[in-house]
């Protein structure tokens, strides 16, 4: 194939393990130097990468199909990966099927969390930079704006990003349910363990009012409290004070329950009309389970939060073919649109490169 | 055959609007749960203004507030719930409110549409041609009309709550509002129900003191004893003493006790005195 043409060439989660992918992965500074390897490319159009922990993948707008194979290569040296590896884990797409994968990339439908909507944001920064630079033109200027159009589409067209999927943030959706905006909520942290961290950073990050920490080894729990902008408490009070809290996130390792009924009794009678809301993520369990059977209490453990995330993996994935088809419908859509100027409208493909070209209406 | 441009004819378009709310949130619900917020209102708007033309025409037919009937009365419990749904609906975060007010309007205006007999008849001159009786009586229902949207996000909180601690959160539960901004409502709104109720009895009280001879004893009875329910209620809750599922229970035991106190109010209208003419036809 000697001719014009749109690709993407790349590596991505789907077949790159976790320590190809670091290799590969670039931070800011190396995607800046490889942007001005790419841009001395002959006959390399337009171009934008994306790279995040999952994925890095260069789309371009090509006179020719050795461009793919010089690209290929100015990446490849660049981070000091041998070619012939990169060839085992490499993505190479062309025309319709380059421009319907970054439709399904920017829906999050090629995501490893399928349809999360992190990539959204993204794709959208590295096309950004990309047109700062002056290395966009009028056919991935469409292509991105249309897949930005799309994703959004899909999203409110069909329920992959419905749910939340991680424990973590499952939990916090489950506090949504019970007090609305979390602005107001205290949240306990019992213990200072790696899932009960991530559940207060998911937490905060959902604007939770105040978070206090407390654990068995008090200086691992100020640590916490300092990395998480919370305070400290001293793990002996936890209980005689449980009525001040509103979320209880018990993640310790004690071989016992550390928050009895009776203890939940004497905080629902200092706060009858404030629901309590208690995720007990540990193992064996922080929180006695006969606090479900009270009143203005919902506890949830480990195996429900987990389901919960399963159940709503389960409802998106089985959105897929829905989205997809949306997806694909957009995709050949748009290559209709877009093959022709690419072989022969003038100041495209005819080899006159327009950086920094104006996005087509 | 029915004349569209009737009270009655509009009150038919409008119930199919309500119907509207109800097959629309249904048919979302059913697929994959997607909402559709803007519909529901536009739909309940609609209707909305639909009632109204039909309510204010029938009460220029009958040179009054349309309560004459059971009809009427029906009517006007729907319109005000609906009413009290456009005001304060658009702040909760769903349209599940809307669609659950929907369905009621929908019922209340259907059955009354549909029984021929509580609109044949109607008590002529039935305030007695005094504005305040009237003021009254309206009033009154207002209040049921509130009462009616706190049985709804009390059935409201009940799903949550239910569907909170039986694990169960997905599908159209997850479109529900929270449990703290449902009882919140709740609260105000009983505020408000009782309020209005007050307000009512107050305007009400005033008549029947200066007219002890018209003044109806079991009307009277069973509207008091709605009002005290209602202000014990309230006061438990305050109190902190009846709360979340008990308190929605007994919400709803109030907008109970309110749909029957229509029975007896509306029959005592009936009874052969001879001031029948200035009757209050409502609590």
């Amino acid at each position: 194939m000697s001719q014009p043409n749109v690709f993407v060439i790349g590596a991505t989660h789907h077949v790159a393990p976790i320590a190809v992918r670091e290799k590969l992965t670039l931070n800011a500074e190396q995607s800046a130097a490889l942007q001005q390897d790419l841009a001395g490319i002959t006959g390399l159009k337009e171009f934008t990468v994306i790279s995040t922990c999952n994925r890095i993948e260069i789309y371009g707008v090509a006179a020719s199909s050795e461009v793919a194979a010089a690209v290929q290569a100015a990446f490849c040296q660049r981070q000091r990966f041998a070619a012939a590896e990169f060839e085992q884990f490499r993505l190479v797409l062309r025309d319709q099927s380059a421009v319907g994968h970054l439709l399904e990339v920017a829906a999050g439908l090629d995501s490893q969390m399928l349809g999360e909507t992190e990539i959204f944001g993204q794709v959208k920064g590295a096309y950004a930079a990309a047109q700062e630079r002056g290395v966009t033109g009028p056919v991935l200027n469409r292509i991105f704006q249309k897949a930005f159009q799309s994703a959004k589409l899909a999203r409110s067209q069909t329920g992959i990003t419905e749910g939340q999927v991680s424990v973590a943030n499952v939990a916090v959706e489950l506090a949504a349910n019970i007090f609305g905006d979390l602005e107001k909520t205290r949240v306990l942290l019992l213990g200072a363990g790696d899932i009960g961290e991530k559940t207060a950073k998911a937490f905060r990050s959902r604007g939770a009012g105040s978070l206090v920490v407390t654990s068995r080894r008090m200086e691992r729990a100020m640590e916490l409290a300092s990395e998480l902008g919370a305070t400290a408490l001293p793990f002996g009070q936890h209980e005689s004070r449980l009525a001040e809290f509103d979320i209880v996130v018990g993640s310790t390792s004690a071989p016992d329950t550390v928050v009895s009924a009776a203890a939940t009794t004497a905080a629902m009678r200092q706060r009858p009309a404030r629901p309590l809301f208690f995720i007990d993520l540990a193992l064996p369990r922080d929180i006695d389970p006969k606090v479900a059977a009270l009143e203005n209490v919902f506890l949830y453990n480990l195996d429900d939060l987990a389901r919960i995330a399963s159940e709503n993996l389960a409802a998106r994935t089985a959105e897929i073919a829905k989205c997809r088809a949306l997806l694909g419908g957009r995709a050949e859509a748009l290559w209709r649109h877009i093959e022709p100027k690419l072989n022969g409208a003038p100041g495209s493909a005819s080899g006159v490169y327009e950086p920094g070209g104006q996005p087509s209406p | 055959m029915l004349d569209f441009l009737s009270a009655r004819g509009w009150l038919w378009s409008a119930a199919f609007f309500y119907l509207a709310v109800f097959t629309a949130g249904t048919v979302g619900l059913l697929r994959h749960g997607r909402r559709a917020s803007n519909l529901t209102y536009a739909l309940m708007v609609i209707g909305y203004a639909l009632q109204l033309a039909g309510l204010s025409l029938r009460g220029k037919e009958v040179g009054g507030c349309p309560l004459g009937n059971q009809f009427e009365i029906f009517q006007f419990t729907a319109w005000s719930a609906t009413t009290l749904y456009l005001m304060v609906g658009v702040t909760f975060r769903s349209s599940m409110l809307g669609y659950f007010t929907g369905c009621l309007a929908a019922v209340l205006s259907l059955i009354s549409l549909a029984v021929p007999a509580w609109d044949a008849t109607r008590s002529s001159k039935l305030f007695g041609g005094n504005p305040w009786i009237e003021f009254h009586a309206a009033l009154a229902l207002f209040s049921y009309g509130v009462f009616a949207l706190l049985a709804l996000t009390s059935v409201m909180f009940l799903f949550r709550n239910y569907s909170l601690k039986v694990k169960r959160v997905g599908g159209w539960f997850s479109f529900l509002p929270s449990i703290l901004e449902l009882e919140v409502i709740g609260l105000r709104l009983l505020v408000a129900a009782v309020a209005i109720l007050t307000a009512s009895l107050a305007v009400g009280s005033v008549w029947w003191l200066r007219d002890t001879a018209t003044a109806d004893v079991g009307k009277i009875l069973v509207t008091v004893a709605v009002w005290a329910a209602a202000l014990l209620v309230l006061g438990l809750r305050l109190a902190s003493l009846l709360l979340a599922r008990r308190f929605a229970w007994a919400c709803l035991a109030l907008f109970g006790a309110a749909l029957l106190s229509l029975g007896p109010v509306d029959s005592s209208r009936h009874q052969p005195t001879p001031k029948v003419a200035t009757t209050v036809p409502v609590p």
